[in-house]
């Protein structure tokens, strides 16, 4: 087991963004977390990772409770994460972002006083894997939409981790390169990474997703595989409406 | 008369390039937009000056001031973590009005507006650093310890947090890194080299009151990190000689002498506007001044 959330709750205001959720997530899978527009995913994955409080409920990540842990303290734990926009250091440079993503110790500052070069071979292997063809000195603000995806994506996987969190991975790309981000997060998984992918596109997570859970209005709507999802009548209501 | 002079801006130079390039290291490697940074300065000049006048040893004195005003880096930074941008510049002006305010009144202690005069020139060990060129010297080998430490800091794996930090903080914290703590020793980082500035400046001084820490020092220092660049360590330093000498050149001019320091305020508030307009990043900034 690697993640469990417990009757997790999280609101702002009057709204329910997060409503009592509980579920487990498989290790050594990709589970989808799908729903429309404002239907908590987000909020949920915030939660989880740290950058909202919960109201009421539990996480527990690897057998540990992270519930209302620091995102950083979180992070260290093991869960790697990527936002819906994607966040750069727009002044640093493709190697200065894996770097910060690889090593541990960088937040000591008489251990790195006179820290030499590090070796990039494993830089240019999470590159390849993310089909990322630049130059490490090239800065982040010269990339394209497209590769700062993968950049953000090259930067969740540098860093140590034992789940991968992504939202929207795919939003706003082409598709070719929408179908590349699929045979990258499957060439992942058969690596043995864990998994989850937010998305509202229910069409790309069919064919990628072991397990899938639908939210709407902040609630877990229902879960389960992929085959018995697209044809569950609450889940085609969810989208198209009553 | 002239070689005195020239020694005279040489030294003034030396200090304020520690000054200016640590406040880059926390306004702009970090992203701190600190305006209370000439408190740090002002509290390193009185520790210094007190302790020694006190009977402590000047190099004592000149480290205390470092680590007293890092202290009160620590402090600035712990009662401001949850501000940015604006407010956290008008919090840490804020910082340096109550410092300034604090000199002016603690008069049992810093004889208030009144000043300390007669702080002793410099003596390490058995030697005193008595002559202007000596005190060149020492200046000079302060300022070049000062910018290779902080040269090496922003090169490190350390120093790119810090500009990580700047960039994205919410970003840098999912990658597991606190950036509350890296903020924390940016600053006092910043906040010791300012403070043992401020020693250099009191002991070659030899007088300090609180009229040298106010308004018009934190507008001198903030203009030669502007025009230098945000996070640009040369630019910083070039900045500097710049900005010192530029206003010099008036007093070559036959003006009033009332005029003359109205004028220097002019003259830097012209050069940091023609930078505004026509180099927003300053002379050799990489990044933009939002």
């Amino acid at each position: 087991m690697t993640l469990h959330l417990k009757n997790l709750s999280k609101h702002f205001g009057g709204v329910h963004a997060v409503s009592n959720v509980s579920f487990k997530i498989q290790e050594g899978k990709i589970t989808a977390i799908i729903g429309p527009n404002g239907s908590g995913k987000t909020t949920l994955f915030h939660t989880i990772s740290g950058l909202y409080s919960a109201d009421s409920g539990t996480i527990h990540f690897n057998s540990k409770e992270i519930t209302n842990t620091s995102p950083s303290e979180i992070a260290r734990l093991g869960i790697s994460r990527t936002f819906q926009e994607v966040r750069l250091f727009k002044n640093l440079t493709i190697k200065d972002h894996l770097e910060i993503a690889m090593l541990k110790d960088d937040e000591k500052l008489l251990k790195n006083f006179f820290s030499k070069a590090h070796d990039t071979s494993r830089m240019h292997g999470i590159l390849k894997l993310v089909h990322l063809n630049k130059p490490l000195e090239t800065c982040a603000t010269d990339l394209s939409y497209g590769q700062r995806k993968l950049l953000d994506l090259a930067v969740a996987i540098a860093k140590p981790h034992t789940l991968l969190m992504l939202d929207e991975p795919v939003a706003g790309v082409n598709p070719q390169l929408r179908k590349e981000i699929r045979e990258i997060l499957l060439d992942l998984n058969r690596k043995g990474e864990t998994i989850i992918v937010i998305e509202h596109d229910m069409n790309f997570v069919m064919g990628l997703a072991d397990h899938i859970i639908v939210m709407d209005e902040g609630k877990l709507l229902v879960e389960g595989k992929p085959k018995d999802i697209q044809d569950n009548r609450k889940v085609l209501e969810a989208y198209l409406g009553d | 008369m002239i070689n005195q002079y020239i020694i005279h801006i040489l030294i003034l130079i030396g200090i304020y390039i520690v000054l200016a390039v640590s406040l880059n290291l926390a306004l702009g490697f970090t992203g701190l937009l600190n305006l209370g940074h000439i408190a740090f300065f002002g509290i390193g000049a009185y520790t210094s000056a007190l302790l020694t006048k006190a009977g402590v040893p000047f190099i004592i004195a000149f480290l205390a001031a470092g680590i007293f005003a890092s202290i009160f880096g620590y402090l600035l930074v712990l009662v401001t973590r949850k501000l940015k941008g604006d407010y956290l510049a008008l919090a840490t002006l804020g910082f340096s009005f109550v410092v300034y305010s604090m000199l002016l009144n603690l008069t049992s202690l810093t004889r208030g507006p009144l000043g300390i005069p007669g702080i002793a020139k410099p003596s390490i060990l058995s030697l005193v650093i008595k002559s202007n060129s000596a005190y060149l010297i020492f200046v000079a080998l302060i300022t070049l310890v000062s910018c290779i430490i902080i040269y090496r800091i922003i090169r490190s794996p350390f120093g790119r947090l810090l500009e990580a930090t700047r960039d994205d903080e919410l970003g840098l914290q999912v990658l597991g890194k606190n950036t509350f703590a890296l903020k924390c020793k940016a600053m006092m980082i910043s906040a010791f080299f300012a403070g043992i500035a401020g020693s250099l400046f009191a002991h070659y001084i030899t007088f300090i009151d609180p009229g040298s820490f106010h308004l018009a020092e934190i507008i001198l220092v903030l203009t030669i990190v502007i025009v230098g660049g945000i996070a640009s360590f040369k630019g910083s330093i070039i900045a500097t000689a710049v900005i010192i000498i530029i206003p010099e050149l008036i007093r070559f001019i036959s003006l009033p002498s009332t005029l003359i320091g109205p004028l220097r305020q002019v003259i830097y508030a012209l050069m940091l506007i023609a930078i505004l307009i026509f180099r927003p990043r300053g002379l050799f900034g990489r990044i933009d001044l939002e």
